[in-house]
């Protein structure tokens, strides 16, 4: 086990530490471990949801026959950004069909940010009709692989038919600046949306 | 950190060490961080082998229950219960996550954040 260095035992705990979180979402293999293992001070750790797949919706899965139970893995990062205050990224499941543990995922995080792979934007379609459908402040960063095909942004808008309202950037999920940009952007875009929706509750005048 | 597998792998119903509940006491985020003191270290030796675990990750630093279940190989929901109690017992101490209401309180943790951001 890594126990903390004696220097960090011995200043005592705050009283109070907040936590929150971003997520990142989008299909498999578009590189979300990849962009979380560039600004995380940890490894990414996966941590394993275990679901019985035939009991989904069911109350009691004891009394549905072959059922089988199947593991859920979502990988996140860790960024300490002071003694009281600790932000993770949460890598969604690559697969879709697990929907239930995305709504688990995103309940309280400060936003998302959908990743998308150039080469297989069709991939995009899944996670951005869940995210349009989810009170969730959410940014597009399209992943600029070597040898991908460049598009210009607007195009993969177009294609992709993302709202103008949610802001759309380019990234190398490999590359820590990158990254934090869109981790940036995701809080900016956050407080805009929630600036806006308070604007809107309490009229002026 | 590197722990060895746990030896007994899938033969153990993943239930089996929270005596087949699945509902925590409580619902915990997964981004909650939990402190545990060095008296409820030592306290939790008589808590069970994965109890006792989860305290002595939590000593030093203020861990997730994410990562706590990753550290720990446990299912994220075994962990939630196995934390829920703790809780319940004084064996932790929950810290909360993002508020979740109030426009300024709301505000201030975006603005920290983003502030954190900005110096990585």
């Amino acid at each position: 086990m890594d126990f903390a260095s004696s220097e960090e035992r011995t200043r005592p705990h705050p009283a109070e530490i907040t936590s929150a979180k971003i997520v990142v979402a989008g299909g498999f293999g578009v590189g979300k471990t990849t962009l979380v293992g560039a600004v995380s001070e940890i490894e990414p750790l996966t941590t394993e949801a275990v679901m019985t797949v035939a009991g989904q919706g069911i109350d009691d899965a004891s009394k549905v026959p072959g059922k089988e139970s199947t593991t859920v893995a979502m990988d996140f990062g860790r960024i300490t950004m002071a003694d009281d205050l600790i932000l993770y990224l949460f890598g969604t499941p690559g697969q879709t069909r697990f929907w239930f543990m995305w709504d688990e995922l995103i309940r309280g995080a400060v936003g998302a940010a959908v990743l998308v792979d150039t080469r297989r934007l069709t991939d995009a379609f899944a996670p951005l009709d869940y995210f349009e459908n989810r009170h969730l402040p959410y940014l597009v960063a399209v992943n600029c692989f070597d040898g991908a095909p460049r598009y210009e942004p607007e195009e993969v808008r177009e294609a992709l038919a993302i709202p103008a309202r949610v802001p759309l950037v380019m990234c190398d999920a490999r590359h820590r600046d990158s990254v934090k940009t869109v981790l940036i952007s995701v809080v900016e875009h956050a407080m805009a949306t929630l600036v806006a929706e308070h604007e809107r509750a309490t009229p002026v005048g | 950190m590197t722990q060895p597998h746990d030896p007994r792998g899938n033969l153990v119903r993943p239930y089996a060490v929270t005596r087949g509940r699945t509902e925590p006491s409580r619902d915990i985020p997964i981004e909650a961080v939990l402190l545990a003191s060095p008296a409820a270290v030592q306290e939790s030796r008589f808590a069970g082998h994965d109890k006792y675990r989860i305290a002595a990750l939590c000593e030093p630093k203020a861990l997730s229950l994410a990562e706590l279940a990753a550290h720990t190989r446990l299912p994220l929901g075994v962990t939630r219960v196995l934390v829920a109690d703790m809780v319940a017992d004084g064996l932790l101490q929950l810290h909360s996550a993002a508020p979740k209401t109030g426009f300024t309180e709301r505000m201030d943790l975006l603005g920290r954040v983003l502030g954190g951001l900005r110096k990585l």
